[in-house]
Parts: structure tokens; C-alpha cells; sequence
């Protein structure tokens, strides 16, 4: 294999269409006879449904139909779990309850669906939920995690005892025995508040049952269209092969795209088969606020324990996990906060305890990070302030404690989201932290800039945060690589892809297996009629086990050419080269043949294809890795603030990063740079509020604020490349990695900033109204 | 019976006839009635700025106009702006750059940038921050897109 | 999100548009730039049954010096045209200095001045600037017109003296007299967001250097602009000293609002804000004052 492309700054093959407006996206979908939905979504967060009256609206011009859960019949179902409860872990509690289609009974978050209108156009959709007359009664609402757990509050799920969704304890070592030997404990209770995906596309879905054929076609803003695919076709009862879901370009994912299954996801194919028309549903962005799902919101009670020197001896956490209303999504996200919640730290003896709870508020499933912010954050607060205690510096303090390079592969003896044991596979950490610290100038900005700042006046902080991520989950994915006879190359996967430039970063793995020009590989992503096995995109799992799949599919495709083109050249395989699409004798390269010649000979027309031979240059491959390979990085941060104003400034961002082989720099860069940006509106401007009626106080662009180009800082990247052992690419995700850190290094360069306050930032997102109350606070108290 | 009005449009060179109930979008009769999906919507209450294209040759939402209002005026949206054969200095900037990841809001980052470039043809990095401050872009981080117009700024002044 | 039905109106002489409001009275809302008015309908929040659609009515479109030295703008000037203009930043300074703030680049590019002030907004930068530069709007209806004085035309809430079938045709401020300083500080989470609190400050000293006149005017503490009456009368007749202005700033915060709180900011926040814009603010304009002799 040659390495012309891997690790190269390849430009998109995907990006003309993009930038010309071609690619098509969900709502561009126009089928002839279409008709439009619109739902009536609930105003109350929590209330029985009495009656719903939808006469007038059917009555209306335009209206084709109505739908609640009454005129469903038997079709009504709740949906299925995303993810399975966890099998492996004893003591486990898991109470699975997952959304349904339309409410039936109890409404349990503002927006749930009630009912869905059908009609010519959406103008009249939207007029006729208006004309539905529903008698709610409004119930007693949760909001609050904390308060959901008292003995008295309402119960989301009335057949359950208490809000309680799930309790899953994680041990390694002894924390309550190390404890005892600590030189200090530092303790905090520490909040993270939930925030919005908001991709720049809402949801959407058009699906057409064709009668004639007996097919149905879905068109559908999903992260995991062959999961959607099969789902469909067990609801519908249809077999799998009568159901083609494509999700074509995505217009940003980052998570909620892959919930599964939303109501809306299974209404629409089955109006469609239910009134055999196209029909189409686009979220708008005022439905996005409560009807996709969101993340983040945890309480910790978390605790450290140290040596005087700053070993870490141990960590101990208990915390609420906000679920939202229902939990299809199993544990994922409370085990990745427990997974990540000890860093790139060498930490002997660990607790943690999680309580998943049920709210009246929109769902909880995992939104870039996922899980893991909230773990690197406690972690890295605690140690922020252990660091301050034992007067040690925080780059210090934390070299001291990174697990050295020779421990790798470490096991830290509890399980990680895929119930699997949790295994760091490989690692080098300081180098990585050394980078970031002499790349933001650490050593000179602390010694010689801050204090001619602080002299001035000026606020001005500084942070330096190294974190880990959890990536390239299995189960599996799978490729088909195919030479065409032109002897261009098809690659067709069953990941669905939303701007992580797969069309490219694919490409360039299967033009090096190849030797063929990467604009010669033409890949399909994210249609189950070209490729019905794998799971989706999720977890920064694309660049591990699709690419790898991929990577298999194309080495196999590869010795079949060199089998095939050994005997058409007579010359042994191992002097034949591949480059440029033609295969060669090495010593006498006039003896060749193109891919393409080589293609239609192993398709002929006539003449017998041998016993045991399969005609065409075509592979299948699946690659599951064994477990996750884990990421990592440090992120640094100069920050900029007005203690008069609370108006922020990031001077400078540094992001170490490393994430295995780069298969397209260009790519990866990208990716952290939204990344981080996600994580800047983490820490300071993007928080969902949340009424005590479980009314969501910003649900719009206005109000719920995410970062433009004025908030986010010129990002400067560093790499190191330490490969993963447990994939041919040696490659790591990276697509979460961005957000993970910013939180906590945002927390730890405010507190730099503004040393006369002695402040403690222990909450996430932080906002200037809440900082302006903290400083106050310490006005107060000094 | 609602009343419904004639629009006569020029988009991107072409003329356009329709009738139009007056509370249509405009961003729905670009992308429904004309087929111009290129012109993406991502809120519909005018701060994304994913339906940004050009009235007249000024930046607008087309989620904040009727389709009504449009009659007798020019649009630009970028499907006039290049093709993939044939690509703006400025699409081919973006490309080069590494600007675009999903993609669903370049139309309107583009269509904010045609007019911005014409008027500061060599713009520093702030200008370019402030001039996209109405488009939003969950993907990139902005950085790649800033680097896109520097690198559009030099290929136009060439 | 798609808007509920109206009858529509596309009037080309101001005339026409009046006939249409007075018909229609309290059903019918006039249609500037719709950038505020729009999204309210797309959100189903405002439902009007007839829109009469000012942007083809040719004449209220215009930036005129008046003879005196001051400023004429039509209505429906929008606001990336005030932004541009040579004259708006030789006449009124503070309005051409407040236009980048206001809203993004393409709400600027449709947008319109009397837009604004008839929207009347509380977060809105031109209610509080109007105020602040002494200016004063002609309204129309179709037996005749008036001019109300900007601090008085304002009474609540997305609510002015506007009658339904009347029409705000103009906009006009007074020349800036010689040794008069400006400033518009605001605190806003992002650039192009609603301000937590805004202040607007025009300040004109005399020979002496001591303060002749001062006009303070926040934003986005109360249900309109709020003129700080209080603290500018501290500041007639003295010499601006940072303890003077400190002491205004004191007063603005403190005796000359009451502002509320929501979700971006506590009421106590957005007070500690209006005093220490209010010092930024008053610095800054006796600055210019002193410069501009």
C-alpha cells in the first residue's frame, strides 16, 4: 500500500455540490402528489390528556387527514430501546421507558406529540393544528433533578415507584480505604446544565410508499439509516428489503440524529402507507427545541483524594444523570461521564455511583462529547483545586499524575458505554501536554505577561486542560469496494455521513490500497439499497471502524487484482506495483494492464469462470474492533475579562491533539475546530432554562445563544500521532474531542483571570449574570 | 377563497411568473415553487442566516420576506453564483480552504460574502468575523470559513 | 413556522397606505422591513388579518439635511442605508455609531428606521438614541399630521402614541450644537444580540468646560427607553470630574430605573451594568464635548 493520500491535506470531493447548492438535503425532496405534516405538540410538560376534538380540523380545505393515538388502532406502539439495558454489571437497576408515537394517555414533556395533521401544504398543516381542540390536565411537573428524587415528587412514569430511571455503581480499588491515607480531600458539589445540539438543519423526513412495488422509500435526517431500516421494516411488518432508507447530505448531526426511534420517524412512513402518498415532515427550529433530544444535565457530589506531593490517590462521585422523560438510550451517557471522569490520570482506587432520572423535560440522548465533558470536568475542577491548595502549578500537578507510556495498554477495571471493559489502548500524554504549554507560551505568560497585565489592570487567564476520549465503539461496520470498468472505483458503506467529509477521508484509503487518483473513488454513503450492514455514525467511530472497514474491503480487492492480473501478465504477484490505475511488472513496466481492462476480464461475457472463483474485482469487508481506541489531547486557553461588564475575550486557543493516524488533516482540523466551538458555547453562552413548569424559557435562535464567529477564537492545532494497536489504520475519532475539554479550561482561565476573587467555578455552562452573582458573592465574604 | 397575487421575478438571470397566496415565504417559493433548493432554511426567524441570498444585491433573509414583496426585484441566490464545473472565486476559495463541512449553511455564507468582497476587497480578519456575525455555522468553528474569503480576497484581487 | 393568512396591501403613495389603515384600524399593521414583524408571525405570536406593505411607497425612503443643521429620515430609509451615510455621520454621529450594532448585516440590509421606532422595542438602540439627540416624528393620518417629540411618543411596551390609522412617516433631530459630545455603550452577550443594557449619552458643555445640558437614555430597562432625568440634572451646571460622573452613574443605576430581570440577566446585574456604562458612556461623550469646540 502506498501512502500517497493518507495523511495529506486532500481537498473535498464532496464540496462542488455544496458549495453550488446541488447536494440534495431531506427537504429538497419534491415527489409529485406530496403531502405536508405538521403536529399538535403539547403546551404542558406534564398532564393527563381528557379528550382531543380534531373534527374542525379535518374539516378544513386542504386537510387530507388526522391522526391521534385513538385512530392509530393497533398500530400504536411504543418505540423500541435505542440501546439495549446492560447486561454485564451486577446490581444494575434499568427501567426501560421509551417515547411513543403520539401521546395516548400522559403527556411527559412540552412538545410531545399529540396529534398530526396531513394536509396540501404546510401553511395549512400549521393552520389546522391550530384548529384542534385538546383538553389537557395539567399535572405536577419535575424538573429538577435533585427534587425528582424526593419522596413526594410527582412520578413522570406512574407505574414506577419513584423518577428513578436507572443506578449503576462502578468500583476500582478502594476509595474508602485510600481515602483514610489522604493528605487532602478536596470536595465539591458540581452542576452542568443541559445545552442543545442544533445542527443548522432540523430533522426531517419524506417517505413514499409505492403501492405498485410494495416499497417503501424513506428519506431521512438520521445518523444510522440502516438501523432506521430495519426498525421500519420490523413496525410496518414489511420485510427489510422492501424498505430503502437514504440519508442523503445532512445538514449537521452531532448526536440527536441518532435517536431512534422518533415519533415523527415512524409516523411518517406509516401515514404514508396508511394514505399511499408521499408525505413530508420538516422540523422547524421552534419544534427543534423540544422535540430533539438534548444533553448534559448532571448534579456531582464529587470528592478527590490526594498525597501532600498531589497523587491523585483517589476519586469518588456520586451523580444524577437528567434523562429527560424517557430513556431509550439505555446508559451511554452516564457511563461515558464515568469513564472519563478519571482523565489521562494514573488513578489507582475509584467510586462512582450514577442515578439516572426521569424529568418532565424533552428526551436525553447524546450530544457531541456525550457524556464526556461532564466527566473531564469534574475531574479537572478537583484537581484545578487541590492545586491551588497544596500551592502546586496546575501543568505540574497533573504531570505528576498522567498514566506514563509505558502502561499502556491499561486497564481500568470498570465498563465503558459498550458494556465492554474499559482499556485505554494506547497512549503518550505528556509529550502532548509539554506541546500545548510551550505552544500557548505557558511558562513566560505566567512569569513575565500576566503580571505586567495584572499591573495594568487587565483580568487576563490562563488554562491548560488534558483530557481523553473514549472512541471507535463496535459493534462493526462494513465497506463493498468495487473496480468498475472504466476502472474507477465504488465504495459503499452503511455509515450516513453530516459533514465529516467521509466521501473524501474514505477516498483517500482505498486510492492507496488501490493506487488509483483518489478523485477516482466514488463512495456512497448512507443508502440501505447500496449497503445494508452496520450500525451508523456515532461515538467518533466513522475514521475507526468504517475506515477500517473500508480498509479491509480495498486489501482484498487488491489481491484479487494482483491474483487475476499475475496470471493475465505472467509475471509473479510480488513483482507487480499498482499506481496511477494500471498494474505493472515492476522491472519491465511495459508489461501492464489498466484496472479497467482488468475489471472486464474478470467479468467476462464468455468463457466459464473457473470453480471457486468469483467473477468481478469486488470485496465485502466488516472490521469490529475489539474495544474502543482511545483519543486524546490537551487544550489551552488565554482568556480576556471585564470584571465590570463580565464580557469575555479568548485570546488565544491552543488544541493539542492526538487521534492516531490522520487520514486528512485538513478534516481533523475542522473537526476540532467545531468542536471547540461547540465547547465555547458550553462554558459560557449556550444553557437551556427550564421553568419550574418545564417551560423552555429560550426556545429559539434569539435566546438560545450559540457561538458566531465573534465568540469563537482563532484556533491554533498542534498533532502527535501515537497509533492505535487495534486497527490496520492505527486510526482514533476525533470527532467529539474538540468539545470535550473547553468547560473545564474555560473554568480554570477565569479563575486565572480573577485571582483577587478566589473564585470556584463549579458550575457548567458558566454565564455572565452567574458570574456577576459569584463575584458578588465574594465581594461580600472578603 | 384567499386572495392570491402575480410575482414576477428575476432570479439569478431568469424570469419567473407565478401566483402566490401573500403569506408564502420567500425562502418557500425559492426553494418549493421555483426548485431552488439551494437556498437553505435552518430557523425561519431570521438569525441563522442559512436563507440568506441577494434582493437587489443586498444581503437578505428570505425567511423574513414574502414572496409577494419580491415582485418586479432581482434575486441572487447561489445557484446563480457558480457551478461545480464552473465555480465563483469564492466557492473555490471555500473549497481550497477546507470551509465547508455539512454544508447547510454555505449557501448563505456565500451569499453574505458575494456583496462584503465587492465592497472591502481586501478585508482583515475582524472585518470578516463581523461581516458573517448574522450567519451561523455549527461545523467549522468559523475558522476555515475565515481563511476561505482571505484566501477569496486574493484570488478576486489577482 | 410558517406565517398565518392576511389580506395584503402593497399601497404606493402614503396616501394609499392611510386609506388602508384607517379601513382596517386595529386588524391591520403596517409592513416596513419585517424583520421584527415577520418572525412574530412565523411564530404564530402575532396573527394581524391585513397587512398594508409600506416598501413600495417611494416617498418615505430618504436621508435629507434640514436647513437648520439637522437631520430628516424617511421611514422607510433602511438601516444599511443610515449606515452608509456620509451625512448621518456628519450630522448625527450617534446614529451613524449605533448602526453596526443593530441586529446582523442582512436584518440591516432590510430593516427600516421608523421600523424600529414604531416597533418600539425596548431593547431597541434608535428609541433610546432618538430620545438622547432631542428627536422628534411626524405622524400621519388621513386628515393630517403631527410631530411628537421622541421622549414622549413612547408609552409601553411595543406600544407608542402611534393611533392604528396613523403612520409614522418621518424621523427628524435637531442640529448638534457646537462642544457636544456622544456615546452609545452597550453590553450585549453577542455583538449582534439585544443589549443586557444600553445607555446612550449626549452630553454639550459650555465655554467653560462645565456641562451645559446632559441626556442620559438606557435601553432594555424598562418597557421603553428610560430617560435618567435624575442623574443628568446632577451633571448641569458642573465641571465633569470622574467623581461627578460617578456619583451621575450612581444615580442613573440606582433612583432612574427599575429594571427587570430575565433569562440573560438578573434585574440587580442589569443595574450594576447601567452604572458603570453610564461612567463609559458620560467619559467618553465629554471627551468628544471637549474635542468638538
Amino acid at each position: 500500500m502506498t501512502k500517497k493520500y493518507i495523511g495529506k491535506r486532500i481537498k473535498r470531493s464532496e464540496d462542488p455540490r455544496l458549495l453550488t447548492g446541488e447536494a440534495l438535503f431531506v427537504d429538497d425532496v419534491e415527489i409529485p402528489g406530496m403531502l405536508h405534516a405538521a403536529f399538535l405538540r403539547s403546551d404542558y410538560a406534564h398532564a393527563y390528556l381528557k379528550s382531543i376534538d380534531v373534527s374542525a380540523a379535518q374539516a378544513r380545505e386542504g386537510v387530507v387527514a388526522v391522526f391521534t393515538a385513538e385512530t392509530m388502532g393497533d398500530d400504536w406502539q411504543p418505540g423500541p430501546p435505542l440501546v439495549s439495558p446492560p447486561p454485564t454489571v451486577e446490581d444494575v437497576i434499568f427501567h426501560s421507558r421509551t417515547q411513543v408515537p403520539l401521546v395516548k394517555d400522559k403527556v411527559r414533556h412540552v412538545g410531545e406529540p399529540i396529534a398530526i395533521v396531513i394536509a396540501e401544504s404546510r401553511y395549512i398543516a400549521e393552520d389546522a393544528v391550530d384548529d384542534i381542540v385538546v383538553d389537557l390536565e395539567p399535572l405536577d411537573v419535575v424538573v429538577d433533578i435533585e427534587k425528582a428524587m424526593q419522596p413526594d415528587a410527582p412520578l413522570v412514569h406512574d407505574d414506577l415507584d419513584s423518577n428513578l430511571a436507572a443506578h449503576i455503581e462502578q468500583e476500582k480499588g478502594d476509595y474508602a480505604a485510600i481515602r483514610e491515607e489522604a493528605d487532602l480531600i478536596i470536595k465539591r458539589r458540581i452542576v452542568i446544565d443541559r445545552g442543545a445540539a442544533v445542527a443548522m438543519e432540523n430533522r426531517g423526513i419524506v417517505a413514499q410508499w409505492d403501492a405498485k412495488s410494495q416499497r417503501l422509500t424513506v428519506w431521512d435526517t438520521t445518523q444510522a439509516p440502516i438501523a432506521i431500516r430495519n426498525g421500519l421494516a420490523a413496525r410496518l411488518d414489511l420485510s427489510e428489503h422492501q424498505v430503502r432508507v437514504i440519508a442523503p447530505f445532512i445538514g449537521g448531526a452531532f448526536g440527536p440524529k441518532m435517536m431512534m426511534f422518533y415519533p415523527e420517524e415512524m409516523l411518517i412512513p406509516w401515514v404514508s402507507i396508511k394514505l399511499d402518498r408521499p408525505i413530508k415532515w420538516i422540523e422547524d427550529r421552534y419544534e427543534n427545541f423540544y422535540a430533539t433530544t438534548q444533553e448534559r444535565g448532571q448534579v456531582h457530589e464529587a470528592e478527590m483524594a490526594l498525597t501532600l506531593d498531589g497523587r491523585i490517590l483517589g476519586v469518588s462521585d456520586v451523580f444524577l444523570h437528567d434523562s429527560g422523560a424517557y430513556d431509550p438510550y439505555g446508559l451511554t451517557l452516564p457511563l461515558n461521564t464515568q469513564c472519563h471522569m478519571m482523565g489521562p490520570y494514573d488513578i489507582a482506587n475509584y467510586y462512582s455511583e450514577s442515578k439516572v432520572v426521569f424529568t418532565n423535560k424533552t428526551i436525553v440522548t447524546p450530544v457531541r462529547g456525550a457524556g464526556r465533558p461532564q466527566g473531564i470536568f469534574i475531574v479537572e475542577r478537583l484537581l484545578d483545586l487541590a492545586a491551588k491548595e497544596l500551592g502546586i502549578d496546575p501543568v505540574e500537578i497533573r504531570k505528576r499524575n498522567l498514566i506514563p507510556p509505558d502502561a499502556f495498554p491499561y486497564e481500568h477495571k470498570i465498563i465503558d458505554q459498550a458494556f465492554a471493559p474499559l482499556i485505554f489502548d494506547s497512549g503518550n500524554y505528556k509529550p502532548v501536554l509539554e506541546k500545548a504549554a510551550d505552544m500557548i507560551g505557558y511558562d513566560r505568560f505566567v512569569k513575565d505577561e500576566q503580571p505586567r497585565l495584572r499591573a495594568e489592570g487587565r483580568h487576563v487567564g490562563i488554562g491548560i486542560v488534558p483530557f481523553i476520549e473514549t472512541t471507535g465503539v463496535g459493534p462493526y461496520e462494513g465497506a463493498r469496494v468495487t473496480v468498475e470498468a472504466s476502472g474507477k472505483i465504488n465504495v459503499a458503506t452503511g455509515v450516513g455521513t453530516q459533514g465529516q467529509g467521509h466521501f473524501t477521508s474514505f477516498a483517500q484509503i482505498v486510492a492507496d490500497q488501490l493506487g488509483v487518483d483518489v478523485r477516482d473513488v466514488h463512495l456512497v454513503t448512507g443508502d440501505t439499497a447500496e449497503f445494508h450492514w452496520g450500525t451508523g455514525t456515532f461515538a467518533s467511530r466513522g475514521s475507526v471502524v468504517a475506515a477500517n472497514a473500508i480498509n479491509a474491503s480495498a486489501k482484498l480487492v487488491r489481491e484479487k487484482i494482483l491474483a487475476l492480473a499475475s496470471k493475465v501478465l505472467e509475471a509473479p504477484e510480488d513483482e507487480l506495483e499498482l499506481a496511477d490505475g494500471v498494474i505493472r511488472v515492476a522491472d519491465v513496466p511495459r508489461i501492464s494492464i489498466s484496472l479497467g481492462e482488468l475489471a472486464m476480464l474478470a467479468n467476462p461475457l464468455r468463457g466459464a469462470v473457473e470453480p471457486g472463483t468469483e467473477p468481478g474485482l469486488e470485496a465485502t469487508a466488516y472490521f469490529g474492533p475489539q474495544y474502543g481506541a482511545i483519543a486524546f489531547g490537551t487544550h489551552a486557553m488565554i482568556v480576556e475579562v471585564d470584571p465590570q461588564t463580565m464580557m469575555i475575550e479568548i485570546k488565544r486557543y491552543v488544541a493539542v491533539e492526538d487521534c492516531g493516524t490522520v487520514i486528512n488533516p485538513l478534516i481533523v482540523d475542522g473537526q476540532i475546530h467545531g468542536g471547540v466551538s461547540l465547547g465555547i458555547g458550553n462554558s459560557y453562552y449556550e444553557k437551556l432554562v427550564f421553568d419550574e413548569n418545564g417551560q423552555l424559557l429560550n426556545a429559539s435562535l434569539m435566546d438560545y445563544l450559540i457561538p458566531t464567529a465573534a465568540e469563537v477564537p482563532r484556533i491554533e492545532i498542534g498533532h502527535e500521532e501515537t497509533r492505535s494497536p487495534l486497527n490496520p489504520l492505527g486510526s482514533k475519532g476525533v470527532g467529539e474531542a474538540g468539545a470535550i475539554p473547553v468547560p473545564a479550561l474555560f473554568a480554570q482561565a477565569m479563575e486565572n483571570a480573577l485571582p483577587e476573587y478566589d473564585l470556584e467555578i463549579l458550575e457548567a455552562p458558566l454565564s455572565p449574570n452567574r458570574l456577576f452573582e459569584l463575584l458578588r458573592e465574594k465581594e461580600r465574604e472578603l | 377563497m384567499r386572495h392570491l397575487f402575480d410575482v414576477g421575478v428575476t432570479v439569478n438571470g431568469n424570469r419567473y411568473e407565478r401566483t402566490v397566496e401573500p403569506r408564502l415565504l420567500l425562502s418557500d417559493f425559492l426553494r418549493h415553487d421555483l426548485g431552488l433548493t439551494g437556498t437553505h432554511v435552518g430557523c425561519e426567524h431570521g438569525v441563522c442566516g442559512s436563507c440568506t441570498i441577494l434582493f437587489d444585491g443586498q444581503p437578505v433573509r428570505s425567511c423574513l420576506m414574502f414572496a409577494v414583496q419580491a415582485n418586479g426585484h432581482e434575486i441572487l441566490t447561489v445557484e446563480g453564483l457558480g457551478t461545480p464545473e464552473d465555480l465563483h472565486p469564492l466557492q473555490e476559495a471555500f473549497w481550497e480552504a477546507h470551509s465547508v463541512q455539512c454544508g447547510f449553511c454555505t449557501p448563505g455564507i456565500l451569499m453574505t460574502l458575494v456583496p462584503f468582497l465587492e465592497e472591502n476587497p481586501n478585508p482583515n480578519e475582524d472585518e470578516i468575523r463581523a461581516a458573517i456575525s448574522g450567519n451561523l455555522c455549527r461545523c467549522t468553528g468559523y475558522q476555515h470559513i475565515v481563511d476561505g474569503v482571505k484566501l477569496a480576497a486574493q484570488k478576486m484581487s489577482a | 413556522m410558517k406565517p398565518p393568512p392576511f389580506e395584503y396591501y402593497a399601497p404606493t403613495t402614503v396616501e394609499e397606505a392611510l386609506v388602508h389603515l384607517s379601513e382596517h384600524g386595529y386588524d391591520a399593521k403596517a409592513l416596513a422591513g419585517g424583520q421584527s414583524l415577520i418572525p412574530t408571525m412565523n411564530f404564530r405570536l402575532a396573527q394581524p388579518s391585513v397587512l398594508v406593505d409600506l416598501n413600495n411607497v417611494s416617498e418615505l425612503f430618504y436621508i435629507r439635511p434640514d436647513e437648520n443643521g439637522g437631520l430628516r429620515l424617511g421611514a422607510m430609509t433602511r438601516h444599511f442605508q443610515v449606515e452608509r451615510s456620509s451625512l448621518v455621520s456628519e450630522r448625527t454621529p450617534l446614529i451613524y455609531e449605533a448602526m453596526p450594532k443593530i441586529a446582523t448585516p442582512q436584518i440591516r440590509s432590510r430593516g427600516t428606521f421608523g421600523g424600529s421606532i414604531a416597533h418600539a422595542d425596548p431593547s431597541a438602540e434608535l428609541g433610546a438614541i432618538s430620545i438622547a439627540l432631542g428627536g422628534r416624528f411626524r405622524l400621519r393620518n388621513q386628515t393630517g399630521e403631527r410631530w411628537v417629540p421622541a421622549n414622549e411618543f413612547f408609552i409601553g411596551m411595543f406600544t407608542t402614541l402611534l393611533e392604528p390609522d396613523e403612520l409614522l412617516v418621518e424621523a427628524s433631530f435637531p442640529n448638534m450644537p457646537p462642544r457636544t459630545g456622544w456615546a452609545l455603550q452597550e453590553v450585549a452577550r453577542r455583538p449582534n444580540d439585544f443589549a443586557l443594557v444600553g445607555v446612550a449619552a449626549v452630553v454639550t458643555l459650555d465655554k467653560k468646560n462645565q456641562c451645559q445640558k446632559a441626556r442620559i437614555v438606557f435601553l432594555s430597562v424598562g418597557d421603553g427607553p428610560v430617560e435618567a432625568h435624575r442623574a443628568a440634572e446632577t451633571l448641569t451646571g458642573q465641571t465633569l470630574t470622574p467623581e461627578i460622573i460617578h456619583a451621575a452613574a450612581e444615580t442613573a443605576a440606582t433612583a432612574d430605573i427599575d429594571p427587570g430581570s430575565d433569562i440573560h440577566a438578573s434585574a440587580e446585574y442589569r443595574r450594576h451594568l447601567a452604572g458603570v456604562l453610564t461612567r463609559r458612556a458620560l467619559d467618553l461623550a465629554f471627551e468628544r464635548a471637549k474635542g468638538r469646540g
